[in-house]
């Protein structure tokens, strides 16, 4: 069955206009705009702390970071500034209080342009264009050479990514959304490889770069680095917990907001260690969306209107997770009761991602990407024009929101509240779009047909059966499949869950694709038929803990 | 602070009940321009002719209204306080002319029940919180009005409109919504205190209904003050846990919208939940004694609610079965209490 080609013209086709080109090419005065905000915000914020107290907490945290846990990216001279940061604040201890307070706050800009000058990314068009031919085009031979047969195929047009990634859900309208307004993408964060998968989307569907934080760790890389510097992205140290650079990271990401720079939030903050979708979600960051439209209304006027933010959640699926066999341990370690688990990053080595990206554009896996409706900054849907509407599809202006008496005031918890009411609304937004692909239920129904023979067992103990008892009837399996099944296309007619096309082939057929596909590339699969085809055969209780649990939450177990 | 923002607006109060009027008087009293809504066009018209409502008066800054839409668009801050069972169907209609500007801040103390056909509600799919929603919660799905707030606490309206002291307690998750509560409602006679647990102190004056109408038939077979003393202490412990069960915290229920609350209309004749239970022990039936009352007793259709809820969450709940049985005629009032004489309870305090 072969689906329509839709190819999406670029909304704005000329890349200087471009609010992120905008922005790289006035980057030193951005740099300089985000550290005077930082500081004016910081002033505000006192926490029952000196600002030598903070200063000096600063300074001895940053010290030992970089005397514990120093990064191939951290800058050569990091030492000597900490160190002389530290005499500078010693040597003015003495001094008058007018005069100490004036080498304070010196410091303390040094610092906040130090730490925005490093968040900063560094976007470059022409290395875009590169980044975004060289996936495109990458990408597309090596699906070529692999399902067109023969070597000639390498040059062949037949195949292109977009017949490996199926775009689901809205694309139409967050194109339209990301031309009258400023457009946050949220999606949920399984692997490390989401990045450039959402780097190919945004391009695909004509958009804007968008710009995003990346992990810092990811920098070390250098292949990433570039994609990332490429793709817009600017950089989230995690090492660094301290206020003020917490406060430099937020204001940085608000002020590009404002200035209309569409941006991705991985909310969960991380990749899903357990394999759930985000229940939990990061509130900082999200935060600063809830700000950046506040001050965008405060600073309205009649002949400048202020732009929309509008908040998209996308949801990303596929069969297999390439790091869970690691995120998982990483999971069950945090939770307390396995025994120690030598920890083995697959990103470590370029060698090794190469290879997982020809295995996974050379086997027959697909990836779906649901891009969800739009949000206002409550979790209101908004129309193709940007307009909210209440649950009673009338008109609303978020504006209102931050009315009191009558004008637009600032109430830090107030906002803090309704962040919490934005992340609770994208969290139902993902298990609504969350796309059910036949791997995730063969793992949960094998997972917990395994729970309900050792009823007496807990997690861990689970997770340690030996193998005799990790075998299943096929027969068994079969009708507790169907069972669920059913229970699911219900969820999915009451648009709670979506569910993968090949869903609604014959049981017979779909738990075939699902086994196969479940974590295929990993050492061990997870689940097999047996040769005989009367078993279900279990070959990784820890990776199907893993694929289980995407599953999660829609309380199927109950109808088992 | 808010006090000056605010005044400039009118209040809004919808419902003109005993507490609805009782609350209008201290918004009035503190110098605000109230409007009160009533649903019937010819109650806002005798109560414009004799400026009373319920043998209360009404200060002369009320202004009465049949209109959500002057409600709505003259007031920033409304204080809804009708019947439970009437709520859902107020805000649909109050909702067009609700902005997320507003501050509701209700006052009504009883669930919304949402099943739409009650034949479905059996073994295989109980009655559960889905289906019950608190006050805050039917707001927040029926418009676009974020910030909710409600009121809990020792209110027995008689008394404050003959300006005797008392307090209450304004939940919210937002601390703005507080602020403005507190500022437009203390006065010297009456204490507001703060809360961001808003399902748990809703939770309170819902559920301490359930043992007002208990505390009524004690009263009403004249078992004295100890017996009285029991039940209020066992039904505190009833509604922590069956409370719990419904989201709240056990704390709320330690505070003066919990236990302060309950003291009052477990104690006082003034109280319709506690007349309920007093008039079942004299031996009338349920029926008669509800069409009587001018105003609605919130406990009967909580003891309804609440004895299938604790069914589905498997809390035991021997107060509200027994009351429950009362009501349905299972059992009269006088072996219920040697039931509960006899039911074998747990330890005492099990729940902090």
């Amino acid at each position: 069955m072969s689906r329509k080609k839709v190819k999406y013209p670029e909304i704005i086709p000329r890349t200087q206009q471009w609010p992120i080109v905008q922005l790289a090419k006035h980057r030193k005065e951005f740099i300089e705009e985000a550290s005077a905000e930082t500081f004016n915000n910081l002033q505000k914020i006192t926490r029952g702390r000196s600002l030598r107290e903070e200063l000096e907490m600063t300074v001895y945290r940053e010290k030992l970071r970089v005397k514990s846990n120093p990064w191939r990216v951290d800058p050569k001279d990091d030492k000597p500034f900490w160190l002389n940061i530290q005499k500078r604040l010693l040597d003015s201890h003495q001094l008058p209080k007018e005069e100490s307070k004036e080498v304070e706050e010196k410091i303390l800009k040094e610092i906040i342009y130090r730490y925005t000058d490093e968040i900063a990314g560094s976007f470059r068009r022409n290395s875009y264009r590169f980044a975004k031919k060289f996936i495109t085009f990458g990408f597309a031979r090596l699906l070529n050479a692999a399902r067109v047969k023969g070597f000639t195929s390498l040059f062949s047009r037949q195949l292109d990514l977009d017949d490996k990634i199926h775009i689901q859900g809205q694309p139409e309208h967050i194109r339209k959304l990301a031309k009258i307004g400023t457009v946050v993408m949220v999606p949920t964060h399984f692997s490390n490889l989401d990045s450039i998968l959402i780097g190919w989307v945004i391009q695909f569907l004509g958009l804007p770069a968008f710009l995003y934080g990346a992990g810092l760790n990811l920098f070390n890389l250098k292949v990433f680095a570039y994609f990332m510097n490429s793709l817009g992205a600017y950089k989230v140290d995690r090492r660094k917990k301290n206020p003020v650079y917490l406060e430099a990271l937020k204001t940085y990401s608000s002020l590009a907001l404002r200035k209309g720079c569409h941006s991705l939030f991985f909310p969960g903050g991380t990749r899903s260690r357990s394999g759930h979708i985000e229940k939990s979600l990061k509130l900082g960051l999200l935060g600063t969306t809830v700000e950046a439209q506040r001050i965008a209304f405060q600073e309205e006027s009649s002949d400048k209107p202020a732009r929309k933010i509008f908040v998209v959640p996308v949801v990303l699926n596929y069969h297999f997770t390439l790091e869970a066999p690691s995120l998982i341990n990483d999971h069950l370690k945090a939770t307390g009761q396995e025994r120690y688990y030598k920890e083995n990053d697959e990103f470590t080595t370029s060698y090794r991602i190469a290879t997982f990206l020809f295995k996974f554009f050379t086997k027959g896996s697909d990836i779906s990407v649901t891009i969800g409706k739009g949000m206002d900054i409550l979790g209101n849907y908004v129309t193709d024009e940007g307009v909210s509407l209440d649950a009673n599809g009338n008109a609303i202006d978020s504006r209102d929101y931050f009315v009191s008496a009558g004008k637009i005031t600032f109430d830090k918890q107030r906002e803090q509240e309704y962040v919490r009411i934005l992340a609770k609304r994208i969290v139902e937004e993902f298990h609504k779009h969350n796309r059910v692909f036949a791997s995730h239920l063969v793992a949960f129904v094998a997972f917990k047909i395994l729970q309900r023979k050792n009823p007496k067992l807990d997690l861990y103990s689970l997770l340690r059966l030996h193998d005799e008892d990790l075998e299943i009837d096929y027969l068994e399996f079969k009708k507790d499949y169907k069972k669920l099944r059913k229970r699911l296309m219900k969820l999915y007619r009451k648009q709670k869950v979506d569910v993968a096309g090949h869903m609604k082939y014959k049981a017979d057929e779909s738990i075939e694709l699902g086994v196969k596909n479940v974590g295929m590339y990993h050492a061990q699969r997870p689940l097999i038929k047996s040769k005989d085809g009367n078993k279900i055969i279990v070959q990784d209780m820890n990776t199907l803990y893993y694929y289980h649990n995407r599953m999660d939450g829609y309380e199927l177990e109950k109808h088992l | 602070m808010s006090s000056k923002n605010t005044s400039k607006k009118p209040i809004g109060v919808i419902g003109a009940g005993s507490f609805g009027t009782a609350m209008a008087n201290i918004l009035a009293e503190n110098n605000q321009s109230v409007i009160l809504y009533s649903h019937r066009p010819e109650r806002v018209k005798a109560m414009g002719e004799t400026r009373s409502s319920g043998g209360q008066k009404l200060q002369d800054n009320i202004l009465l209204t049949n209109s959500f839409e002057e409600i709505g668009n003259n007031c920033e801050v409304i204080f809804p306080i009708v019947p439970s069972a009437n709520f859902r169907t107020m805000i649909k209609g109050l909702s067009p002319f609700l902005k997320p500007y507003h501050i509701l801040i209700h006052g009504t103390k009883g669930f919304d029940l949402n099943v739409t056909d009650p034949s479905k509600i059996d073994a295989q799919n109980p009655l559960s919180r889905d289906h019950v929603r608190t006050m805050s919660e039917v707001i927040l799905e029926e418009s676009s009005v974020v910030r909710v707030g409600c009121l809990a606490g020792p209110n027995l309206a008689t008394e404050i409109s003959e300006r005797k002291p008392a307090a209450t307690v304004v939940a919210s998750h937002f601390d703005e919504v507080i602020r403005v509560g507190q500022s437009l409602l203390r006065s010297d006679r009456f204490l507001i205190y703060g809360s961001n647990d808003l399902i748990g102190i809703e939770l309170c004056g819902i559920l301490k209904n359930i043992i007002a109408v208990g505390a009524g038939t004690i009263a009403g077979l004249k078992l004295g003050d100890n017996a009285r003393a029991l039940f209020i202490s066992r039904g505190l412990v009833e509604m922590v846990h069956i409370g719990k069960a419904l989201g709240g915290n056990a704390q709320a229920f330690l505070g003066l919208a919990g236990v302060g609350d309950l003291i009052a209309t477990s104690a006082s004749s003034l109280s319709r939940n506690y007349t309920v239970g007093f008039r079942l022990a004299q031996g009338e039936v349920i029926s008669d004694i509800i069409d009587s009352m001018e105003e609605v007793a919130e406990g009967v259709k909580t003891i309804n609610i609440i004895n299938k809820l604790s069914k589905t969450y498997k809390v035991r709940c021997p107060i509200t079965e027994t009351l429950y049985r009362i009501i349905n005629k299972e059992m009269t009032v006088n072996d219920a209490h040697k039931y509960l004489m006899k039911f074998p309870f747990r330890a005492e305090i099990d729940f902090i």
